[in-house]
């Protein structure tokens, strides 16, 4: 083999493990890593197990949000159909009120409360993430240019 | 009046990007001087209209003009006049005439700078014609920001609070000049291939701009992350969130770019690769704009409310990207191949750095895209957080990490690799000494981050030395070493600049995590908390009105030692036209570390909830970004300084 027919081997062999490596890795993770979304009546209908991670999205129930003595807070989240008590120990996002759209990422405890470790807001000029909008379609409480109701 | 003064000049701007299209492309002929003349002026009179076109939705916008749907949709006569102009771009009409400017501009330039320098620079000048093109289509047809509506409401419906930020005001055009700058290496790419001159001539003529792209997409970067660190009030900075991720992709692929284009230009290697990586970068930030623009990213469902955008939009996608490896595919066989290099040399470790960079930039790409498809093919909802990117692309960054301070240290062609080991055994020891003191001091042991520690001060010790190495402070006077840094190359300071930087961002995103104390607690006026070496002191919160917006601002005093340091007043703020809410962190900043507030919910009884982070190294990570873009800077000047006496075109080195 003359240098550069050596040369290109070894970049395409180069190529090919690298390639081959990050696949691996990427599928591997894919598999482990990857948090489902969930609705209430998804909640309810899955019968998802206490521990295991998702993320939950619907509307805080109105007249839900209750503060605890520490830092603590509960609120109901709701997508129309069925309701999910979720608690969380935290800063709430700025955009976040009763009525309103969350998605909150956590577990089930074991009993059926949602222990939220993160709730989030989305931060562009969209006011509704996007998949509590599907979810709200889906139970058919969303209402174009609003809120739902 | 503006509207229509706006959307003739748009359409102006299309008549002049055709013709600098058709020119441009007729320019790439041998001796068809006159067509080249033709697309350079037409590329300066689309500039002028394009300007003007942005210069009257700036306008309208100051003028509170509700008669323009998207200013009333978009603005209202309360906000403060730097939001209703920054306002201008947070929208997605606006922005998406921000991304035609920068293109304008962009065009322009290359036909200013490269004038008269013949069939490449055409072609590059036909080629962002066509891409002018498509952007002005899409703006006229799917995304107009001059249309009317009859008759005009009374107040706007104002901006989202968030975006009323001078970080946020300034993130965008930053990320839009490197995103776009990339079109210019892009169509100097397609034009070598148009023209069959894929020597070193297109990559020294790109290189410029590759060079400005990078450092503002670095800095655009940066600063969104800073946004999001001090906006949010969660204090993290960087949350693997797909609008994040499609602005790493082109700037892990322009960093390849980069690398690869030196080595094409100085000895002629991977002339193909660098074509294939100049075409998917900018690819990438096609990708990565309208991902975000379009609202597929956040839903594939927004993309079927609005399908003539969303349809215009893939169109245009397939067309560039796919027209460009067509191209490729058609004419890069036949292009001579690249110069030959012994498995130890500085291209060997650019070739490492390549593949590395590339596949870091292929698990973001699945990340961020996995989630989308299998929402269109199954409708199953699901996100990838940060535990995948950290299984994924946490590895790559390691050994890229390892690799990196070896390159500067191996000659082109053929390097001595026993030589570079040698010299890099004072970095692996300071190193080492960086791991020991992180073991010894830090509050925490995170495995991940004692390496990633370690690894940043590898590079920046490493860095360091390849200064020292060429002005010798060990040889007796330090100053006289120190005088002569002026003697060293700037291309020497931009590869020290742009890695140091890098591992200054590691050692802050280490540092936060080994370091880092956090408190979360409801506080009564008088009661105090401690957070790493700092003592806050609730002093209650009180009402304050802004311009736009009412606020419930704390008072905290911070004491250290018994002292008392300051009062920081983080704050919440409500804006009724907007009907939304916003935190205003407090950050107290010594360089070295942050003291970070957020003000949580009001409990009653003048009881709050704060939330207070003490950050250790924290400035490091935006520091790092400042640095490498310095680094880019560096590389730039010592470019536009080798160039003045180099004539256009010219394959003189220009180094």
């Amino acid at each position: 083999m003359n240098p550069r027919k050596k040369r290109r081997l070894a970049f395409a062999i180069a190529l090919l493990l690298a390639g081959a490596g990050g696949a691996a890795l990427t599928i591997y993770a894919l598999s482990d890593n990857v948090l489902y979304f969930y609705s209430p009546s998804d909640v309810m209908a899955k019968h998802v197990g206490p521990g295991v991670s998702f993320r939950i999205g619907g509307l805080v129930a109105d007249h839900s949000v209750k503060h605890g003595t520490g830092t603590a807070i509960s609120f109901v989240v709701t997508d129309g159909k069925h309701e999910v008590p979720v608690r969380f120990d935290g800063v709430l996002p700025a955009l976040f009120r009763e009525g309103q759209g969350v998605v909150a990422s956590g577990a089930l405890n074991g009993n059926g409360v949602f222990d939220a470790t993160q709730v989030l807001a989305k931060h562009d000029e969209k006011y509704m993430p996007p998949e509590v909008v599907d979810a709200l379609k889906r139970s058919g409480r969303w209402q174009e240019g609003g809120a739902g109701t | 009046m503006t509207g229509e003064i706006g959307q003739l000049a748009l359409t102006l701007a299309l008549a002049l990007s055709f013709v600098m299209a058709g020119a441009g492309l007729a320019g790439a002929r041998e001796n068809a001087v006159t067509a080249r003349g033709v697309a350079g002026s037409a590329a300066l009179g689309m500039l002028v209209f394009v300007l003007l076109a942005f210069a009257a939705l700036t306008y309208a916008a100051i003028t509170s003009d509700f008669s323009i749907v998207n200013i009333a949709n978009n603005s209202s006569t309360l906000k403060p006049l730097i939001y209703k102009i920054t306002g201008v771009w947070g929208n997605h009409e606006g922005s998406m005439l921000l991304w035609m400017l920068v293109l304008a501009l962009y065009t322009a330039a290359i036909a200013v700078f490269q004038r008269g320098s013949g069939r490449l620079t055409s072609a590059a000048l036909g080629v962002q014609g066509l891409l002018a093109i498509a952007f002005l289509l899409f703006i006229l047809f799917t995304s107009n920001p001059f249309l009317r509506i009859d008759p005009p409401p009374f107040q706007g419906a104002g901006l989202n609070p968030l975006l009323q930020d001078p970080g946020l005001a300034l993130h965008p055009p930053l990320l839009y000049v490197g995103y776009v700058g990339l079109s210019a290496s892009f169509a100097y790419a397609a034009a070598a291939l148009i023209t069959r001159e894929a020597d070193a001539g297109w990559a020294r003529a790109a290189r410029p701009f590759m060079l400005f792209a990078w450092l503002s997409l670095t800095l655009g970067i940066t600063l969104g992350s800073w946004w999001a660190y001090y906006e949010l009030g969660w204090g993290g900075f960087w949350f693997w969130d797909p609008v994040e991720n499609a602005s790493l992709m082109p700037w892990l692929v322009a960093t390849a770019l980069l690398h690869s284009a030196l080595a094409t230009e100085r000895t002629g290697a991977f002339r193909t690769w660098t074509l294939l990586l100049a075409i998917a970068a900018f690819s990438l930030s096609l990708i990565g704009t309208f991902l975000v623009r379009s609202g597929v990213l956040t839903s594939v469902h927004a993309f079927a409310n609005d399908p003539e955008r969303g349809m215009f939009i893939l169109l245009m996608l397939v067309l560039a990207i796919g027209g460009a490896l067509a191209l490729f595919a058609w004419r890069a066989p036949s292009l001579e191949g690249g110069a030959a290099f012994e498995p130890v040399s500085r291209e060997s470790a650019l070739l490492v750095n390549n593949v590395l960079l590339t596949a870091a930039a292929a698990t973001v790409f699945l990340g961020t895209l996995y989630p989308l498809v299998l929402d269109a093919l199954t409708g199953t909802k699901i996100s990838v957080g940060p535990p995948y990117f950290a299984a994924t692309f946490a590895p790559i960054a390691v050994a890229l990490l390892v690799a990196l301070p070896f390159g500067p240290r191996l000659g082109w062609r053929r390097g001595d690799g026993v030589g570079a080991v040698k010299s890099l055994l004072p970095a692996f020891g300071i190193a080492l000494f960086a791991v020991l003191l992180v073991l010894v001091f830090a509050a925490r042991h995170v495995a991940a981050a004692v390496l990633a520690f370690g690894l940043a001060a590898w590079v920046i010790a490493a860095s360091a030395l390849d200064l020292a190495r060429r002005v010798g402070p060990w040889r007796g006077d330090l100053w006289a070493a120190v005088a002569r840094l002026r003697f060293v190359p700037a291309s020497a300071f931009a590869v020290a600049l742009a890695h140091a930087g890098l591992g200054v961002t590691l050692m802050g995103i280490a540092g936060t995590t080994l370091w880092r104390a956090e408190t979360l607690s409801l506080l009564a006026p008088g009661e105090s908390v401690q957070v790493g070496p700092y003592k806050l002191t609730f002093d209650g919160a009180r009402r304050v009105t802004g311009p736009n917006y009412f606020a419930t601002r704390a008072d905290v005093t911070v004491g250290r030692g018994g002292a008392s340091l300051a009062v920081m007043h983080p704050e919440h703020r409500m804006f009724p036209t907007e009907q939304q809410e916003t935190f205003e962190t407090s950050i107290r900043t010594t360089g070295f570390s942050d003291l970070y507030m957020a003000l949580g919910d009001d409990r009653g009884g003048g009881r709050f909830i704060l939330r207070a982070y003490y950050n250790p190294l924290a400035p490091f990570i935006w520091f790092g970004g400042g640095i490498m873009a310095l680094g880019g800077l560096a590389s730039l000047w010592g470019r536009i300084r080798a160039r003045v006496p180099v004539p256009h075109g010219q394959a003189a080195a220009a180094e």
